[in-house]
């Protein structure tokens, strides 16, 4: 059901979107036509045999309509936000200016919407160079109707050599199911952020992902951070959105030389979630740390398709995706590392491991290499099984209750990933989440 | 029971995977004592000390075992470990993402949950490990690994006998501690169980080999084949075993 969301499409063109300057307008008509060549994936794509979409393909989402009237309660954006710092508030998309926080930024620092950002003057040159330049939407069909939809989001800028001290939340609200009424059908946000890190500038980012309500909604999202020379980012994200969302995201990263990126993804909620990850490290001497965590319950499905692309020589990437699933869930991880000719003493190495709580629940772990280089090290490995019957008697042999160990077993999976985030607000925050969802 | 008898082993059988393993064991270890069980590969040593630990998979068929009085074979393995019985695995158990440190307040909080003790927090158990730390070898970088995970061989084993120094069992059994240990680890650990030597706490050492009782003096030598204890003697027992190995222990072993 490709053709509602092409109507959608003209009549977003004509009114919202029509006061935007022609190369965004551009963007757009391409990536509507992508998708419409495209279509939505079916089981029949490799990179898909493992989801089915059919649930989002086979409903129309109404473009969520833009909520002066809806926004929530500062209260409840509190109880939402992790609250370590500034924040941006997008709601359905939309910035939402009143709820957002974002006094004491040090200079150098623009945090605003990307509404904003890509309007004339120099500030939207920025948005000109950068945005839709990384994303797939030419091949993915959920980035290219983000694209299509483009409107508002975050956009932040971080000048050469400045240091953000404080984590920059950005807090992604879904509300669609929460105003009850004839007229609150399923609805679809595209928020779109933008994320530019200069050279010799540090910063830790925050996406936040959550719901106001337990209604159908779907959120396709799209991420793309550009990290500059020596610039040093620690991006995480977590998504925590409602039992009856659906959640698409495709994140995309370019480093430059000597860059540090390390990227935390932790995938809490929504009952479909897929996440493509793509980073590229683009300079010599980049070093990635791509660092993720699912935990599923119930009927939820979640797939991370994730490609760490290897174009430079001398880059370091360490990629660790750990899964627990309980219940009759299903995680699925796809991690694709792509060493380019001439990427000569690429490190890259990547795990993923899932503990399967119920019998009924279930892993999917791929690992795909292609190296195109002859002096490099790369190594993989993935597990998927049950508790280890060995540790918990390791355990109980030191004295812990047999409930003690299976709960001290199962949290290590996520405590692993807990454990490489660098920051110990942010980390005890989404510690706290994560000992929320095993309880 | 007999005097003073912290265990008491009475013609213990066992099996693992329907295969008897363990075909009459008698053993009788007092308080203060350290008793060494020697044997060559497959003679049910490790399988003794798992039985008395706890193990899952091995089934006791026949026998008894009593500690401190008490039917330690009715125990879990968790009322085993606070009730004083510890075992130092052959083959220590990696535990991801949960340090060391942790695990080991963890395991020191039940048993003194147990005793009806107070549990402790952090800090305080920080305090306390530093002279245990000391005891070893180590310094506190070990800690905040996680338990196990990517230890060396020798690192493994040094953290089985941390536990040992943390928990302060009353019967410590060491099941191949000294296997795989270079000469200096080997030294540290013998020390450090030396060290713990009390009149109210006994040992059980485990092993293939003589050089850990050149360090550590035991009361009592035994000798496993074929599942039964074939031989006591004093520690000039091992000196024996070292200079002739297993072979003549096998023949004089009585016919079943």
């Amino acid at each position: 059901m490709m053709e509602p969301y092409v109507k959608d499409f003209q009549a977003f063109a004509s009114n919202g979107a029509a006061g935007a300057p022609p190369w965004l307008r551009e963007i757009r008509e391409g990536a509507i036509a992508r998708f419409a060549a495209l279509g939505f994936p079916t089981m029949k794509q490799e990179a898909w045999r493992f989801t089915s979409v059919a649930p989002i393909a086979e409903q129309h989402f109404t473009l969520a309509p833009p909520l002066v009237s809806r926004l929530p309660s500062p209260a409840v954006v509190e109880s939402l936000a992790l609250g370590l710092g500034p924040r941006i508030v997008v709601v359905d998309g939309r910035y939402a200016p009143g709820l957002s926080s974002l006094a004491g930024l040090p200079e150098g620092v623009q945090a605003t919407s990307l509404a904003a950002a890509t309007r004339a003057g120099p500030g939207g040159e920025l948005a000109r160079r950068h945005l839709a330049r990384y994303a797939p939407w030419q091949d993915n069909a959920f980035a290219a109707l983000n694209t299509a939809f483009l409107a508002d989001g975050a956009f932040v800028h971080i000048a050469a050599d400045t240091a953000l001290a404080q984590p920059l939340e950005i807090l992604f609200l879904a509300t669609s199911g929460a105003g009850g009424g004839a007229a609150d059908g399923p609805a679809v946000s595209h928020p779109r952020s933008l994320f530019v890190v200069e050279r010799g500038a540090r910063a830790a980012l925050i996406e936040s992902y959550a719901s106001l309500a337990d209604g159908v909604q779907w959120t396709n999202a799209v991420t793309e951070t550009v990290v500059g020379e020596a610039a040093r980012v620690e991006l995480y994200r977590v998504q925590r959105e409602g039992r009856n969302a659906y959640h698409i995201a495709t994140t995309q990263s370019r480093q430059e030389r000597d860059s540090y990126l390390a990227l935390h993804a932790l995938t809490l909620g929504g009952s479909l979630a897929r996440h493509d990850i793509t980073t590229v490290l683009d300079g010599p001497g980049a070093e990635l740390i791509l660092n993720g965590l699912y935990l599923l319950g119930g009927s939820q499905h979640a797939d991370h398709h994730t490609v760490i692309d290897h174009a430079q020589p001398h880059c370091a990437s360490h990629e660790f995706f750990n899964g627990v699933l309980a219940e009759r869930s299903h995680g699925v991880f796809n991690g694709r590392i792509i060493v380019r000719p001439g990427a000569q003493r690429t490190d890259s190495k990547q795990t993923n491991n899932n503990l399967l709580l119920s019998t009924e629940a279930r892993a999917d772990s791929q690992p795909q290499l292609e190296i195109y280089a002859d002096d490099v090290k790369c190594t993989h490995g993935s597990t998927v099984g049950p508790l280890d019957q060995t540790a918990l008697y390791y355990l109980r042999s030191r004295g812990l209750s047999p409930e003690t160990a299976r709960s001290l077993v199962t949290y290590g999976f996520a405590a692993e990933i807990l454990g490489r985030m660098q920051r110990p607000d942010v980390r005890e925050r989404l510690d706290g989440l994560v000992r929320a969802g095993l309880a | 029971m007999t005097r003073n008898a912290l265990l008491e082993i009475r013609d213990l059988h066992a099996t693992v995977e329907g295969q008897e393993i363990l075909r009459g064991i008698d053993l009788t270890v007092r308080a203060g004592e350290v008793h060494a069980i020697m044997g060559p590969n497959g003679s049910g040593k490790s399988t003794l000390a798992q039985v008395l630990a706890g193990h899952p998979a091995y089934v006791v068929t026949a026998g008894s075992a009593r500690y401190e009085g008490k039917d330690l074979l009715a125990m879990t393995p968790e009322e085993r470990a606070r009730e004083g019985v510890f075992l130092a695995f052959q083959y220590p158990v990696a535990i991801r993402g949960i340090t060391n440190a942790y695990f080991l307040r963890a395991a020191v909080n039940a048993i003194r949950k147990h005793r009806g003790e107070e549990q402790l927090g952090p800090v305080e158990f920080m305090d306390a490990l530093e002279e245990k730390l000391k005891v070893i070898g180590w310094d506190d970088s070990y800690l905040s690994r996680p338990v196990n995970e990517g230890f060396s061989g020798g690192e493994k084993k040094r953290n089985e006998i941390l536990q040992l120094a943390v928990l302060e069992p009353k019967l410590a059994i060491l099941d191949e501690t000294d296997s795989g240990l270079d000469i200096d680890a080997l030294k540290t650990v013998a020390q450090t169980v030396q060290k713990l030597r009390r009149p109210d706490n006994a040992t059980v050492i485990v092993t293939h080999y003589y050089r850990i009782l050149t360090h550590i003096q035991p009361d009592v030598v035994h000798v496993l084949s074929a599942g039964r204890i074939v031989k006591s003697g004093g520690k000039e027992l091992a000196l024996e075993l070292e200079e002739k190995g297993y072979d003549w222990i096998r023949e004089a072993a009585p016919v079943a």
